[in-house]
């Protein structure tokens, strides 16, 4: 008897996405869903989409949600959260959407420590809108908006999102994970499930960054950009937990 | 009730927004709302509510937008330039069809401007302020109990129309000190919030947004929108029209201004020229029937305002040519006295009479 | 056999990400093309020796892979 050990889960539609071929973007949103499915968290979970080539996510996972404006979703979060603190809140938002625009709105509800998930999907280059530089683009790293290479006097250094956000003392569980290979996936999906975990027990604000391929942003087939994530991307962005839960206990 | 209490401006908006069940603000400080603010960071939590003081303006009006899409009350507020950084978060509350109230105290503009009042938002405020095609209903209080009251009333027509409504005050309303009574309002029938995000239980999950990517859907959502500016403008309109039986010459004034108007006015008749005033207390719906009306027994009306001329816009939409429509104005904080009112209607009753 | 997948034709891309995670090297890329356009992953077990480690479905983004493992007894 064959019995299933892996299918789509429940949080998610059963539809075919507008990602490219290759994209991180279903990998995570498939980890988010099993995450879902498994606390059984579904009918209390809102999530607030980006702009960005996610922005679609609504039509992917199944549950409230909010579609925010650029870079503003830590914020719309906030508010949904103050009004329902027993809601599941998760942000999900790509390089231009926290990292550029929305630097403000994700420092001050990770610095007040608003009881929120973030997932944020670091993949160097802006991709909904066809390829530009993005704040996480590494050196010499070629973009449509940075043709020469980015060189550090020029366009500035790649920051750092979770080292960045792990100082302050209002971040309770900030950690990087990538999404290259299947090793490394289901390591992302640890860290995903701790983050929930965070917000679930009530420990305050909790942030993954899952470094991600970008096959039609980076012009590389994908399993040559899943090498570029291994080679180019981790040296910039080091995996690991940069913050942890005083406490460091999990839930059952 | 009968009890009245000596309360600033600021203070009574933030109390009336209590009254009216609200209990979430989301705001940042600037001159000359602070009070706003801070009267709610205290008041608040004293009534189980929420205060966030958010790191910027653009935030606080984000935020707006999650508390109202989870079904709340909310109130933010600002001033000239802070209300210029919310407008894309107006446009996107507009177009998801969320219910809140955004009050502006405005001040001397254009750019850091300064600290003392105006009325040179009056355009942001009726005219869009953000992108796309949509509009705020605009409260334009004269006095302290009437923003109370208006700001009370904000609130349901909020939830009435699942649109921003916001209450256009000025520096002077804001920071003034008036006697103010906060009458207990009957509950009035409004539409549940059924589309509202509170976890998908029991239901098939909502979705706030705006965005419409099929352009026949998105000119049905825009018709959607439109077809409420049209109930509001047929159902919501409100003015005042002082004196204006026999009046002569009238004078179109709102917020601040008309009250320095009806002394003006009384200044007048003491010396026997014939002055009224219809003041907006709309300006989105503005009266245009009024004006219409009343320019047909007028040949000279007197737009008087705080800047150099933007609701004389609207009027002389409303007069259509009936009336000859004046202008007189002060910007940059500076306030029309009514010594100066009194010289501009006696300069257009001299040249009638030439 | 111990395991199975079955591959969605219509929701691949053609990515090839699970060509590369199947450590016994059961997926191929197709010759026929799904109404996408795309060349479709095929599993290819003649010898029944696919084990179920469901590598292939992780690193899956379009979820288009479901495996199968037997019952242990």
């Amino acid at each position: 008897m064959m019995k299933v050990v892996f299918e789509r889960p429940k949080s998610m539609f059963p539809v075919p996405t507008h990602y490219c071929p290759g994209c991180g973007h279903g990998i995570v949103h498939r980890l988010l869903a099993e995450v879902i499915d498994e606390f059984g968290i579904r009918e209390r979970v809102v999530g607030v989409a980006p702009v960005g080539c996610a922005v679609l996510i609504y039509n992917y996972i199944n549950c409230d949600m909010y579609e925010a404006a650029h870079g503003r979703a830590p914020a719309i979060a906030t508010g949904c959260k103050r009004v329902h603190p027993d809601l599941i809140l998760f942000t999900y938002q790509g390089d231009g959407d926290l990292a550029s625009i929305g630097t403000a709105e994700i420092v001050h509800a990770a610095n007040r420590g608003e009881n929120i998930t973030v997932l944020f999907l670091n993949n160097a280059v802006y991709g909904m809108t066809g390829g530009q530089m993005a704040p996480t683009t590494i050196l010499g790293q070629k973009t449509t908006t940075s043709p020469f290479g980015r060189s550090p006097k020029r366009e500035g250094y790649p920051i750092r999102i979770a080292e960045m956000l792990a100082t302050l003392e209002g971040a309770t569980y900030i950690a990087r994970v990538a999404v290259h290979n299947p090793r490394a996936i289901i390591a992302a999906k640890k860290a995903l499930k701790k983050a929930f975990e965070v917000q679930i027990n009530g420990l305050g604000f909790s942030l993954v960054e899952f470094l991600s391929p970008c096959p039609t942003g980076w012009g590389m087939p994908p399993a040559e950009a899943t090498k570029w994530v291994e080679e180019k991307m981790i040296p910039s962005f080091p995996l690991g937990e940069f913050k942890v839960p005083k406490s460091e206990k999990s839930v059952k | 009730m009968g009890e009245k209490v000596l309360i600033t401006g600021n203070e009574a908006i933030g109390e009336a927004a209590i009254r009216a069940g609200c209990r979430f603000f989301f705001g940042y400080p600037i001159t000359p709302q602070n009070k706003i603010p801070e009267y709610l960071s205290y008041r608040l939590p004293q009534v189980g509510g929420c205060f966030v003081q958010a790191e910027s303006e653009i935030a606080a009006i984000y935020m707006v937008f999650g508390a109202a899409g989870a079904g709340a009350r909310v109130l933010t507020s600002s001033s000239g330039p802070g209300i210029s950084l919310k407008q894309e978060g107006i446009s996107y509350i507009s177009a998801a069809e969320l219910p809140c109230v955004i009050v502006n105290v405005m001040r001397g503009g254009p750019g850091l401007g300064g600290i003392l009042p105006s009325q040179s938002d009056y355009f942001q405020a009726t005219k869009g302020g953000g992108h796309g095609d949509y509009h705020l209903l605009v409260l334009a209080p004269s006095t302290v109990q009437e923003t109370v009251n208006l700001v009370m009333d904000a609130f349901d027509l909020a939830d009435k129309y699942c649109n921003p409504v916001m209450v256009l005050a000025d520096g002077y309303i804001g920071q003034m000190m008036e006697p103010v009574e906060f009458k207990e309002k009957p509950p009035k029938e409004l539409p549940t919030k059924d589309w509202a995000v509170t976890g998908a239980k029991n239901r098939p999950r909502n979705l706030i947004k705006s965005l419409y990517l099929n352009p026949e859907e998105l000119e049905q959502h825009n018709l959607k929108l439109h077809r409420k500016y049209v109930e509001m403008a047929e159902n919501e309109v409100r003015v005042e029209t002082y004196l204006t039986d026999d009046a002569e010459i009238l004078i179109a004034a709102y917020g601040t201004v008309a009250r320095i108007a009806k002394t003006a006015i009384k200044i007048l008749r003491e010396k026997g020229i014939k002055v009224g005033m219809v003041r907006p207390i709309t300006v989105f719906p503005f009266p245009y029937e009024a004006f219409a009306k009343i320019s047909e027994e007028v040949d000279d009306i007197l737009v008087v305002e705080m800047s150099l001329g933007q609701m004389i816009e609207d009027v002389k939409l409303g007069v259509c040519g009936r009336a000859k429509v004046h202008f007189y104005g002060r910007v940059g904080g500076m306030v029309p006295t009514y010594d100066e009112i009194v010289r501009e209607i006696e300069k257009i009753k001299r040249s009638r009479v030439l | 056999m111990v395991g199975k997948i079955v591959i969605d034709k219509e929701l691949c891309k053609g990515c090839a990400l699970c060509v590369s995670a199947c450590p016994q090297k059961l997926i191929v890329v197709a010759e026929e093309i799904n109404s996408k356009g795309y060349h479709p992953a095929e599993f290819v077990d003649s010898k029944g020796v696919c084990t179920g480690c469901t590598l292939c479905a992780l690193t899956c983004p379009e979820v288009a892979i479901e495996v199968f493992r037997e019952e242990k007894t």
